[in-house]
C-alpha cells in the first residue's frame, strides 16, 4: 500500500473538510510549534553571537564556542574550567534528584492510602483537597513559603518562642525554603500517576499475601511497587523535569548566593543579551532531561507510551 | 493487635502531617492578608482588616497583567482545544508503525522544560519574521501572540490526553452506522463525534485556560515587552513583598473552593439522575412527568451560597468597621513601647555620663587646664551616645526594613518625629538619627557637655 492510497483512504474516511482540519492542525502543531522551533534553537546555539541585522551573513558562522564556554569558561579566565556555571548545573541536577526522592517518599504512602485504605466520601474529599492547592499560582505558592520561612516568619517565631532556637535561623540563605518549596510545588504530579497505577491493583492480591503471612513491607516490595512501576516512573520523570526546569521558585526562594541553572539561561537572555549562549544552555538542559527520561525507562523497564498515560 | 493499632496511628499521623504541609503555607498566607501590618506576617498581630484587598484593586500594573492573562487564556483555549482534538483523532488513524513516533513527538512538549519551549518559540518566530521581512512592530514580535503560541505547544498535549481518554470509550460503529444511513462526513463529525466529545471539550477548555493562566516559565520568555499576571506577580514578589499579594492568593483559593463545591454538587446531581434513569429503565419506578429541578433550586446550592454570602459579609464587616480605631490603638501602643525604650536608654546614658563626668573631673583636677579636652576619654561619651542610638535603631531594625515602603509606616515615623521634637532629645532617636544630627539643639546638648567640663 503506497503513501498515495493511504492519504486517499484518509480523505475518504474523514471527508475532505475534516481531513483538512486534521492535517492543518496537527501539521501546524508538530512542525511550527514543536519540531522547527527546537531545530532553530539548536541552529542558533551553534552560531556566533551577533545582533539580528547580521543574521545569515558571514559573521553568523557556525561555532561551538557557547558549549565550550559552559565547560571551559572564557579564554581569558584563569581557571581551566567554568567552575561557576558547572557548579550551578550539577547542583541543580542534584537538587532535582533529591527533591524527586523526597516527593516519592512523601507521595507513595499517600497514594496507597487514597487508593486502598480510605473509603467513600473521605477519599473523595481528600482527592478534592489535594487539587485545591494546585490551582493556586506557582508564584503565590513560593510566596507563601517566603512568608513562612522568613526571619520573622511563623516557623522562626515558633521555634524561638519555644526556645529551640536562640535566634532566627536563615532558612532562605541556607536553601531550606527553596527545597521545601520545590518539593511542595510538584507534589500533585507525583501523587496522581502513582494513585492511578496503585488503584488498578486487585485488592485480593494484597489479601492473599497477607493471609500467607507476608509482612507489610514485603507486600509493598513484591506486589504493590511492581504494579505501580509505570506510575512511579512517570511521577518521578515529571517531578524531575519540572524541578530542574523551575524558574519561579528559585527566583523567589533562592538564597542570594545560589543560582539555579534556569536562572543562568534567563540571565543570558534578559541581562547579558547573549541569546546564542542562552540557547546553548537551554539545549544542554533539554538534553539532560532527555537522558533522564531514557534512564528512567531503562531502570523501570517501561516503555514511553506506558509512562505517559 | 497492639501492633496493628500502632500502625494505624502512625498512618493517620502521616496523612495529617501531609495535609498540614499541603495547607499550612496557604493558610498562613491567607491569614497575613487580613493583618494590617505592612509586612505579611501572623505575629505580632496588628489589626484585622480587608484594606489589602483595596490596595490590590488599585494596582494598575497588576490589573493590566490580569487583563492580558485572561485574553491569552482565551487565545490558548481557542488554539489548544482544536489542536488537541485533531491530535487525538489523528492518533486513532495514524499508521500503526508510525504511531509510537507520532505519540512521542506530540507528547514531548509536556516533558520539555517550559523555559526551553519559551526560548525556542521566541527565536523561531523572530527568525520567521525576519525572513518574511516584517519589522519589530509586527505580530511576530508581539508578546501576546508569541505567548499564546508558546503556551499552546504543551497545553495542546494536555488537551489531547483528555480527548484520548474520552475517545477510548467511543464506539466507531456509531460513525459507520451514521454513514450507512446516508450522513455526510461533516454531518457525522458534527452530529456523532463532537457530541460524544462534548464533556471532554468542556474539561479541556477549563484545563487549558487554567494552565495558561498560571504559566510562568514559558511566558516569561515569550511575553517580550508585555506583561501577564504571573510576570507582574513574580517581579513584585522578587523586589519586596506586601500583604496585597496574600490578598490575591486568598481570592484565588476562595474562587477555587467555590468552584470545587459547585462541581461537587453538580456531580452528585448527575449521579442521582443516572441512578434514577437506570431505575426507570429497569421498570422499578415510572418516569415522572415532573420537570427536573433547576441547578439553582438545588438545596445544597442554596445552602452553600447562603454560607458563602454570610461568611463574606462577616469578613467584610469585621475588616472595615473599627479598623481605624484599632490601628490608632496599635500605633499608640508602639509609641509607648518606643517611649519606654527611649526613657530606659536616657536613664542609662545619664548614669553613664554622671560616672564619666566624675572621672573626668577627677582627671581635670589632676592635669589642669584645657588639655583634658583632647583626651580620648572625653570623646568617648559622644561615641557611646551614638552607639546607644544605633542600638535602638537595630532593635527596631526588623520593623524598619520590612515595612519601609508601607504608607502606614511613614505615619508612624512622623509620629515618632513629632514626639522626638517634644522630647527634645533627638540624639537618642534611632530612626531620626541622621535627620537631627545637624539640629541646633543637638549641638547645644554637646556643647553643654563640653562646657560642663
Amino acid at each position: 500500500m503506497g503513501i498515495v492510497t493511504y492519504w486517499q483512504d484518509f480523505f475518504h474516511r474523514n471527508g475532505v473538510s475534516v481531513a483538512v482540519f486534521l492535517i492543518v492542525s496537527v501539521g501546524f502543531w508538530i512542525f511550527m510549534m514543536i519540531l522547527l522551533p527546537q531545530f532553530f534553537m539548536l541552529d542558533f546555539s551553534i552560531r556566533a553571537n551577533v545582533p539580528p541585522p547580521k543574521f545569515g551573513t558571514e559573521e553568523h558562522y557556525y561555532t561551538m564556542e557557547h558549549y565550550k564556554y559552559m565547560i571551559f569558561g572564557s579564554a581569558q579566565a584563569t581557571e581551566s574550567y567554568n567552575i561557576i556555571d558547572l557548579t550551578v548545573f550539577f547542583r541543580t541536577i542534584f537538587a532535582a534528584i533529591v527533591v524527586t526522592m523526597i516527593d516519592l517518599a512523601l507521595c507513595y504512602p499517600i497514594a496507597y492510602y487514597l487508593a486502598h485504605v480510605a473509603t467513600g466520601g473521605w477519599s473523595r474529599l481528600m482527592v478534592l483537597s489535594l487539587i485545591v492547592p494546585f490551582w493556586v499560582n506557582e508564584i503565590l505558592r513560593a510566596f507563601a513559603f517566603k512568608i513562612i520561612f522568613g526571619s520573622t516568619g511563623v516557623i522562626n517565631n515558633t521555634l524561638v518562642a519555644i526556645g529551640i532556637l536562640s535566634e532566627p535561623y536563615d532558612f532562605i540563605r541556607n536553601d531550606v525554603a527553596l527545597w521545601a518549596g520545590l518539593s511542595y510545588a510538584f507534589i500533585l504530579l507525583m501523587i496522581f500517576p502513582i494513585y492511578n497505577a496503585v488503584e488498578s491493583l486487585d485488592k485480593n492480591q494484597i489479601e492473599a499475601a497477607r493471609d500467607l503471612g507476608s509482612p507489610w513491607w514485603r507486600i509493598h516490595w513484591r506486589i504493590v511497587v511492581p504494579h505501580a512501576k509505570p506510575g512511579i516512573s512517570s511521577g518521578c520523570t515529571m517531578v524531575f523535569m519540572l524541578t530542574a526546569g523551575a524558574l519561579a521558585a528559585p527566583q523567589i526562594l533562592g538564597g542570594p548566593s545560589s543560582l539555579w541553572f534556569t536562572q543562568i539561561i534567563y540571565q543570558g537572555f534578559n541581562q547579558a543579551g547573549n541569546w546564542a549562549r542562552g540557547s546553548a544552555y537551554a539545549i544542554v538542559l533539554l538534553i539532560t532531561c532527555i537522558i533522564f527520561v531514557l534512564v528512567m525507562m531503562k531502570v523501570f523497564k517501561v516503555k514511553f507510551g506506558e509512562m505517559m498515560r | 493487635m497492639m501492633q496493628d493499632r500502632m500502625q494505624r496511628i502512625l498512618v493517620i499521623g502521616f496523612v495529617l502531617l501531609f495535609f498540614l504541609y499541603l495547607f499550612g503555607p496557604l493558610l498562613v498566607m491567607g491569614i497575613t492578608a487580613f493583618n494590617t501590618s505592612a509586612f505579611p506576617r501572623v505575629s505580632p498581630w496588628d489589626c484585622f482588616s480587608v484594606e489589602w484587598f483595596d490596595v490590590l484593586g488599585q494596582d494598575t500594573r497588576l490589573m493590566v497583567g490580569l487583563r492580558n492573562s485572561i485574553f491569552i487564556g482565551f487565545g490558548v483555549v481557542a488554539l489548544a482545544v482544536p489542536i488537541g482534538l485533531a491530535g487525538a483523532l489523528m492518533l486513532m488513524q495514524v499508521n500503526p508503525r508510525l504511531r509510537p513516533w507520532y505519540y512521542t513527538t506530540v507528547i514531548s512538549p509536556i516533558l520539555v522544560p517550559g523555559v526551553v519551549l519559551g526560548i525556542s518559540t521566541l527565536l523561531f518566530w523572530d527568525r520567521i519574521g525576519l525572513m518574511l521581512g516584517f519589522d519589530t512592530e509586527s505580530i511576530f514580535y508581539n508578546g501576546i501572540f508569541l505567548t499564546i503560541i508558546g503556551q499552546s505547544t504543551f497545553i495542546s498535549a494536555y488537551t489531547m490526553l483528555i480527548f484520548i481518554a474520552r475517545l477510548q470509550r467511543f464506539d466507531p460503529l456509531l460513525v459507520e452506522a451514521a454513514m450507512d444511513l446516508g450522513a455526510t462526513h461533516v454531518q457525522t463529525f458534527r452530529k456523532i463525534t463532537l457530541p460524544f466529545l462534548k464533556p471532554a471539550v468542556g474539561s479541556a477548555a477549563v484545563l487549558a485556560f487554567l494552565a495558561s493562566f498560571e504559566n510562568y516559565n514559558t511566558t516569561v520568555f515569550t511575553i517580550v515587552s508585555e506583561s501577564t499576571l504571573t510576570t507582574v506577580l513574580a517581579s513584585k514578589v522578587r523586589y519586596g513583598i506586601d500583604p496585597s499579594i496574600s490578598a490575591l492568593a486568598v481570592m484565588i483559593v476562595f474562587l477555587t473552593l467555590v468552584g470545587a463545591i459547585f462541581y461537587e454538587i453538580s456531580q452528585r446531581r448527575e449521579n442521582r439522575r443516572q441512578k434514577r434513569a437506570a431505575a426507570v429503565a429497569r421498570g422499578e419506578i415510572t418516569k415522572s412527568t415532573r420537570k427536573e429541578k433547576s441547578f439553582f433550586a438545588e438545596p445544597a446550592f442554596l445552602m452553600s451560597t447562603l454560607v458563602i454570602v454570610a461568611g463574606l459579609g462577616i469578613v467584610y464587616f469585621g475588616g472595615t468597621v473599627g479598623v481605624d480605631e484599632c490601628k490608632a490603638a496599635v500605633k499608640e501602643q508602639k509609641r509607648v513601647e518606643v517611649q519606654r525604650r527611649v526613657d530606659k536608654m536616657q536613664k542609662q546614658q545619664m548614669f553613664k555620663s554622671a560616672v564619666e563626668q566624675q572621672a573626668e573631673e577627677a582627671r581635670a583636677r589632676g592635669t589642669e587646664g584645657y588639655e583634658g579636652i583632647f583626651a580620648p576619654d572625653s570623646l568617648q561619651e559622644h561615641i557611646t551616645t551614638d552607639d546607644a542610638a544605633q542600638e535602638d535603631d537595630s532593635a527596631k531594625g526588623t520593623e524598619g526594613y520590612q515595612s519601609i515602603f508601607a504608607p502606614t509606616n511613614l505615619e508612624g515615623q512622623t509620629g515618632q518625629g513629632d514626639q522626638s521634637g517634644q522630647n527634645g532629645e533627638p540624639q537618642a532617636k534611632g530612626t531620626e538619627q541622621f535627620e537631627s544630627i545637624f539640629a541646633p539643639s543637638n549641638l547645644q546638648g554637646q556643647t553643654g557637655t563640653e562646657n560642663d567640663n
